[in-house]
């Protein structure tokens, strides 16, 4: 695992440096406006996630059918993960093994995020695929709070966890 | 003169205890990062509503009433963390360059704001069951979704003091 680490920093390293030269000040702008479309990208996963968990807890958009407004925040929910997957695996190669080998916050919100991606594609893609009925369910309103819960688990790990400590 | 209230700010109490604590300052950061999901995420579905984009057969009304606890809520949310963070760092941040553009690109995403409920909003009977708003509608929701992505974008930038200071 952590030679797999070190590759990819080295990669990171090698291709920055083939890519912008040898400035630092350009390296440091490229990851800082990486941080920023990470956050971007965190807006919108916010807006495909809750539409839907606030609908299954009975706020929101409360007429509409919860399969419908899954349906139709669904490509944007596949977007904001695939931009927030891509933006954070190129902020992680930078500092790969350096940093994030040994940073137990870096571990704590890769399993955190384990956790949420296997919750939302399981158990509540089950849910928010039915009818009514299963998502009236009271398991349907528990899934919602800890989808709810997990990802902003994830989020706070990334910007107070990895971010500082 | 915004300049001696900083100063005289970064002396107070409250916000040596914000900027003292190595607790508070990320935890204050990372609830303010949560906001954005919460706040800009509900508000990104509205934004989406007035483009035609997502919930074409609900009313924008219907989206509009269901929504704005949230957003109003989130909102309320972001100021108070967003305070904070200035009042922890006041001289650091109105020294900021991404700082002054961040205030700048918030008033003017109350401007358009207020634009939009005083234009267009006013004639929302007319079209609050089109799927495609009309035009006016369409540019209050660009220009919304584009202040607040410059506002996110700043608001990061300000974490990073390799800008020469203002002031």
């Amino acid at each position: 695992m952590l030679s797999m680490f070190q590759w990819l920093e080295a990669t990171y390293a090698s291709v920055m440096d083939s890519a912008v030269g040898t400035s630092i000040h350009l390296s440091v702008w490229l990851f800082a406006l990486t941080e920023a479309a990470h956050l971007l990208a965190l807006a919108v996963v916010g807006c495909a996630v809750l539409i839907v968990d606030l609908r299954i807890l009975g706020w929101g958009l409360t007429r509409q059918p919860v399969a419908q407004i899954a349906r139709e925040v669904r490509p944007w929910l596949l977007g904001s993960l695939g931009g927030m997957a891509v933006t954070g695996f190129v902020m992680f190669t930078s500092l790969a093994a350096s940093k994030y080998y040994t940073h137990p916050a870096f571990w704590l919100k890769m399993s955190l995020l384990a956790a949420a991606l296997a919750l939302t594609f399981t158990v509540r893609q089950w849910i928010v695929s039915g009818d009514e009925a299963r998502a009236a369910r009271p398991i349907a309103k528990v899934v919602a709070v800890v989808s709810v819960l997990l990802w902003s688990s994830v989020a706070m790990m990334g910007r107070g966890g990895l971010g500082y400590l | 003169m915004i300049l001696r209230f900083s100063q005289w700010l970064e002396a107070t109490d409250v916000s040596q205890a914000l900027a003292g604590s190595i607790w508070t300052y990320p935890i204050v950061e990372s609830l303010h990062a949560i906001g954005v999901a919460v706040f800009l995420g509900l508000l990104l579905v509205w934004d989406l509503r007035l483009l035609g984009v997502l919930f074409k057969r609900v009313p924008v009304t219907e989206v509009w009433a269901r929504l704005i606890p949230w957003i109003a809520a989130g909102a309320v949310f972001m100021m108070v963390t967003g305070i904070a963070l200035f009042v922890a760092k006041p001289v650091y941040s109105w020294g900021h360059v991404f700082f002054r553009i961040k205030v700048v690109a918030l008033i003017l995403a109350l401007a358009n704001a207020v634009a939009f409920h005083f234009g267009i909003e006013r004639r929302v009977v007319d079209w609050d069951c089109v799927p495609i708003p009309p035009r006016a509608a369409r540019i209050a929701g660009v220009c919304s979704i584009a202040l607040w992505a410059v506002i996110v974008v700043a608001g990061r930038l300000i974490g990073y003091n390799w800008f020469p200071p203002l002031v």
